[in-house]
């Protein structure tokens, strides 16, 4: 039914060239709505929406756009979708809405949309950029979803909004761990994640970063 | 009123650190903290631009995109509501403005275009610009404060990359494992550092 390079576009993004993992995009939202799972799960949706739709409108007129005012092109772009996105929750979803806050608005510079926009859309048609699109909102998805099930479910002793571990303070046994509702439990979960990854696909280790400490240290770090 | 702004000061730099309490600015943060002297070249660009934007955005939500905020044109305009276009416009300012301001370093301080030439063009999509502009809008800053939120949320910005980037810069001597090296290492770096940054919580002047 895919052709190849529709199908490689699609698989590719979810553990092999992984958004956050490899490609290093899109962090700042992924660390800061994942202290619970339905923010995060709304993020993700709203993620997908907007990366989808602004990958194919982009690559549907890539050959009319100058190449020298192009993002301000593509920003223009995605802003507007992002504007119907928060439209849109703040109608069906005021709750979630309310709690991502800023950040849905900040789903403009989320790198994942400028990166694939300009990696992606710019050179290939709309159905490759469509699956493109999804394959790396579904990279994103898995990333923050893995995070905010591990935060909510220890932080917090409950998923979804449920209680699924009774807590201490409420007559169970659970004790939460409360560095996991910190903002700084996602940069150590992220990071290990990065690092369970690489145990697996030791592809994706730096090349760079494997220095030489000898002739390093000769050379200084200036 | 001095203590006021001082406290807001103080704030946005240690306790709402952009980078480290709201993970502003990210992808731009560990991609660029690899050497001290290009972190201050990034960190100074950003906050000379958030110091820009912070303020101008602010003119144009109070003067034209608030509800009846275009009153003064004409009375009949008292019930127009243009808030929906906030993130067009403050991102169509903010690209603007790093455009603006790329053409006049360039033309009036060459050495300092030298030194931040490349970092200009990456700032316009940092989120850590666009969030200070919408935190400056959630919050309901008035002009004075937003001058005082920009350029201090620069500030922190700042402090907080020159110092990740310090640190990194020893590790390149240390030995961790093979696949945590790089990214993943950063990673739990700067988580170290948020909490360090933890500790500022509560202060104020």
């Amino acid at each position: 039914m895919l052709d190849k390079k529709s199908k490689a576009a699609l698989v590719d993004p979810l553990f092999d060239d992984n958004p956050i993992g490899k490609q290093v995009l899109g962090i700042c939202s992924a660390l800061a709505v994942t202290t619970m799972l339905s923010t995060s799960v709304v993020m993700c949706l709203a993620v997908a929406g907007v990366l989808v739709a602004s990958n194919v409108i982009i690559s549907a007129i890539r050959n009319l756009i100058p190449s020298s005012i192009r993002i301000i092109v593509q920003l223009t772009i995605i802003s507007s979708l992002v504007i119907v996105c928060d439209q849109v929750l703040k109608a069906y979803a005021y709750e979630v809405s309310k709690q991502l806050s800023v950040f849905v608005g900040l789903i403009i510079t989320n790198c994942i949309l400028m990166g694939r926009a300009e990696a992606f859309a710019m050179q290939n048609g709309p159905v490759p950029s469509f699956f493109d699109a999804l394959g790396n909102a579904g990279g994103y998805s898995v990333v923050l979803v893995a995070v905010a099930f591990v935060r909510e479910l220890f932080g917090s002793g409950s998923l979804m909004g449920v209680k699924v571990l009774p807590l201490v303070t409420e007559g169970g046994w659970y004790t939460p761990n409360g560095l996991l509702v910190l903002s700084p439990a996602a940069f150590f979960l992220i990071g290990g994640l990065i690092w369970a990854l690489r145990v697996f696909k030791p592809k994706q280790v730096e090349k760079e970063l494997v220095v030489h400490i000898p002739a390093e240290s000769h050379g200084g770090a200036a | 009123m001095t203590s006021h702004a001082l406290s807001l000061l103080v704030k946005s730099i240690f306790v709402e650190n952009m980078a480290l309490a709201f993970f502003l600015g990210m992808c731009s943060f560990l991609a660029v903290s690899k050497r001290i002297s290009t972190a201050i070249g990034l960190g100074v660009a950003v906050t000379f631009v958030m110091a820009l934007t912070v303020p101008v955005n602010n003119l144009l939500l109070r003067g034209l995109l608030r509800e009846g905020a275009l009153a003064w044109i004409h009375p009949s305009l008292e019930t127009v509501d243009l808030s929906f276009l906030v993130f067009l416009s403050f991102i169509g300012t903010i690209a603007a403005l790093v455009q603006i301001v790329e053409m006049a370093i360039e033309r009036f301080a060459p050495a300092l275009y030298g030194a931040l030439g490349v970092f200009l063009p990456l700032i316009a999509v940092n989120c850590a610009i666009l969030g200070g502009s919408l935190f400056m809008d959630q919050r309901d800053y008035d002009f004075g404060e937003s001058v005082i939120f920009g350029v201090g949320s620069g500030l922190g910005w700042l402090l907080a990359i020159v110092a990740l980037a310090a640190v990194r810069e020893k590790l390149r001597y240390s030995n961790p494992p093979e696949a945590l090296r790089g990214l993943g290492l950063t990673f739990m770096v700067t988580g170290l550092l948020a909490i360090c940054f933890m500790a500022f919580a509560g202060v104020s002047l």
